[in-house]
């Protein structure tokens, strides 16, 4: 017989695999975090859970969607936010969400990222930044600051990183957040908030990789990072108006404030496939 | 008002087309694509048509968004197509290995022309055959079908539809330019005499753990759970098992490779399309397909009308391969000759079924293959046919 105090069911065991487990993930890092912060709100949302779909591309974070009891599509490289189009606009009743990587949404699929911003595409992407190709082994990624060193930059990153709140922002997300993984609450809140809010959203969650990025970069420890976002991180208001551009930089590795907050949270027409039915056509043959 | 899916009746109807019109009797209701010369007319008439029926069009940033955006729009449960040429049919490599190891339905047309590269993108060319059959990395297997008319723009979409959704593979309708932009007669049945084959659906409530990849059936194909339909179903391009869990095992790998290749060769005979002329006493036999096919035919005519009994299989089915007919007339013809619109493709197909000789009759592509030198060929080995067998048995 069960101890009083001994929980038997968790809330949110309906919405994890836990035939899959134990999962992938290192030690330290932060991709385990957010996905309960996506389960917690789909289990808020009110919206039924078949109604919610799950679709990433390659990579640590991407993995996701295998332990997520929810009809989860784990596509190519790059390449979730297309087939997310595809499914949510032929099934529009659908909640489809992106859960990626900062490599698989910014790189090999960034001009996929930007199309569906501006097309505002009504899906849900949740992204995981962790500044590093991690499921490789820890090689330069687009979001990599200068300098920092990687298996393939062992000399320091040549190059500048992409900044996704301005990048998502110029492409026209309507709505664009970011958080660490020590913000468990905000980023649910953002979550839900997303599940509610017509057009194409944009979460960005900064997520500790001590076995690819940290090791490199004299950040050993997961819950170093943590330690670092909550000793750095700055609550800012939306861009430009109350947040210039330049602070949305990060570098974990030098003595700056990491800037987080939502950054874009406006109106704009969402797609929408052109109907007839309600207009007169010539019939052609 | 909404416009009619089907428009039965008799047109005069570019290929292009009649393509279209195929994919929206057959119940076609996502497209998604990219402008690429010469298949932009499927595109275009998509645009206009899908809106009438209820569907939906959108151009997508580039073809890898199309493939992509056709494997989603279709794992929701709706038949989906993507229109392209060579450049952007390349581009498509990736994801039809996606499509294959999900087992989600799509139809690809390719109206091909002159390659590789950006090579002649207003010409013909038939070289994109073999790309079709293995353009992806690893071991599948698929169905292609070379239409040779704007009358089978319409008839073999219907049927890569319904191979596609039957079977639970990707469908190529392998065109050219020539039949692309050839404006000719089409009939366009009633619609109770479209057939229809629908996807093999579960059959159990989402509660009594059904498993997504359990294919329980000789035809080796599971049924298909859709997005939203609560069955909670997992799929990934990853190797899988049953349960489309990813398994990284020997094992499981080739048992999941095997059972989507072995899928496609069980079930060839619903799949294979092919065509004779002439073909009962024929001792040279012309084996071409798509527009090339129409000057072989034309060809073959002209040998039997100067008393060389020639005929032509005419490859409806690129892939699976036809070989059983290809088989039977390796018992009486004398010699084999292919004609196609590239550098010797099919002919390697060819090549592997019989002993005879084979000669191939090419082009690299740019302009039809006339009837000439097929003709030419024909004459050639009707006249040379012992030197030409003394010379493939000294090489054997």
């Amino acid at each position: 017989m069960a101890h009083a105090l001994v929980a038997e069911k968790h809330p949110l065991d309906d919405l994890i695999r836990t035939d899959r487990m134990p999962h992938i993930w290192c030690p330290g890092c932060g991709i385990g975090i957010v996905m309960r912060c996506y389960a917690q709100a789909i289990l808020e949302s009110g919206i039924p859970v078949e109604q919610h779909v799950i679709v990433s591309g390659i990579g640590c974070a991407a993995r996701t969607p295998g332990y997520m009891n929810l009809d989860s599509y784990h596509t190519t490289h790059g390449r979730p936010i297309p087939f997310a189009t595809g499914l949510k606009l032929v099934k529009p009743e659908l909640m489809v969400t992106v859960f990626s990587g900062d490599g698989d949404l910014a790189a090999i699929g960034g001009n996929h990222l930007i199309h569906a911003a501006r097309r505002n595409v009504d899906i849900k992407v949740i992204c995981i930044n962790n500044f590093n190709y991690g499921m490789t082994g820890g090689q330069v990624g687009p979001t990599t600051p200068l300098g920092a060193k990687t298996t393939t930059t062992p000399y320091g990153n040549p190059e500048n990183p992409f900044n996704f709140p301005y990048l998502l922002a110029a492409a026209g997300a309507v709505f664009v957040s970011r958080w660490t993984t020590i913000h468990a609450r905000q980023v649910k809140e953002d979550i839900l908030y997303t599940f509610h809010k017509p057009g194409f959203t944009f979460i960005e969650v900064l997520a500790p990789c001590p076995v690819g990025f940290g090791k490199s970069n004299n950040i050993d420890e997961g819950v170093e990072e943590m330690w670092l976002y909550r000793r750095r991180c700055v609550l800012a208001g939306r861009v430009p108006d109350e947040t210039p551009w330049e602070a949305l930089q990060v570098d974990l590795r030098e003595e700056r404030p990491i800037v987080v907050g939502r950054f874009v949270d406006e109106e704009r027409p969402v797609y929408r496939p052109v109907r007839l039915e309600d207009k007169p056509s010539e019939h052609r043959g | 008002m909404k416009g009619r899916a089907i428009l039965t009746g008799e047109h005069f109807m570019h290929g292009d087309h009649a393509c279209t019109e195929g994919a929206i009797a057959a119940g076609c209701r996502f497209f998604a694509g990219y402008p690429i010369t010469p298949s932009t007319e499927i595109a275009e008439r998509m645009a206009q048509r899908l809106p009438e029926v209820g569907g939906v069009f959108i151009q997508m940033e580039d073809e890898i968004a199309s493939i992509l955006a056709i494997i989603g729009a279709s794992a929701a449960g709706t038949r989906a197509m993507s229109a392209t040429s060579g450049p952007g049919f390349s581009l498509m490599m990736e994801n039809i290995g996606l499509a294959v190891m999900m087992e989600i339905p799509i139809v690809i047309v390719d109206v091909q022309r002159g390659s590789p590269s950006t090579g002649l993108p207003t010409l013909p060319g038939q070289a994109d055959v073999m790309q079709a059959r293995w353009g992806s990395h690893g071991d599948y297997a698929i169905a292609a079908y070379a239409p040779w008319s704007p009358q089978e723009m319409f008839d073999l979409t219907v049927l890569a539809f319904n191979v596609a959704d039957r079977f639970r593979i990707p469908v190529m309708v392998m065109s050219d330019e020539v039949v692309g932009h050839m404006v000719e007669r089409v009939v366009i049945p009633p619609e109770e005499q479209i057939p229809r084959w629908e996807r093999k659906r579960p059959t159990v409530p989402p509660e009594n753990g059904f498993r997504p990849f359990l294919a329980e059936d000789d035809d080796l194909v599971p049924p298909l759970a859709h997005a939203g339909e609560g069955y909670r179903v997992h799929f990934t391009g990853l190797t899988h098992d049953e349960r489309g869990y990813p398994d990284m095992s020997a094992e499981t790998h080739h048992r999941l490779v095997t059972r989507l290749v072995e899928k496609v060769r069980r079930n060839a005979d619903a799949m294979i399309r092919y065509e004779g002329y002439g073909l009962e006493d024929a001792k040279i036999v012309v084996i071409s397909y798509g527009c090339t096919a129409r000057s072989a035919r034309r060809a073959i005519g002209q040998a039997r009308a100067a008393g060389i009994p020639a005929g032509l299989l005419r490859l409806i089915s690129l892939w699976p391969f036809p070989e059983k007919p290809l088989r039977e007339l390796a018992r009486q013809a004398e010699a084999f000759i292919v004609a196609e619109m590239n550098l010797g493709q099919m002919i390697c197909e060819v090549e592997r079924y019989v002993a005879q000789p084979v000669i191939g009759v090419n082009h690299a592509g740019g302009a039809m293959i006339p009837p000439a030198p097929i003709l030419e060929a024909i004459e050639e080995v009707a006249t040379r046919g012992a030197r030409i067998g003394r010379r493939k048995a000294s090489a054997g």
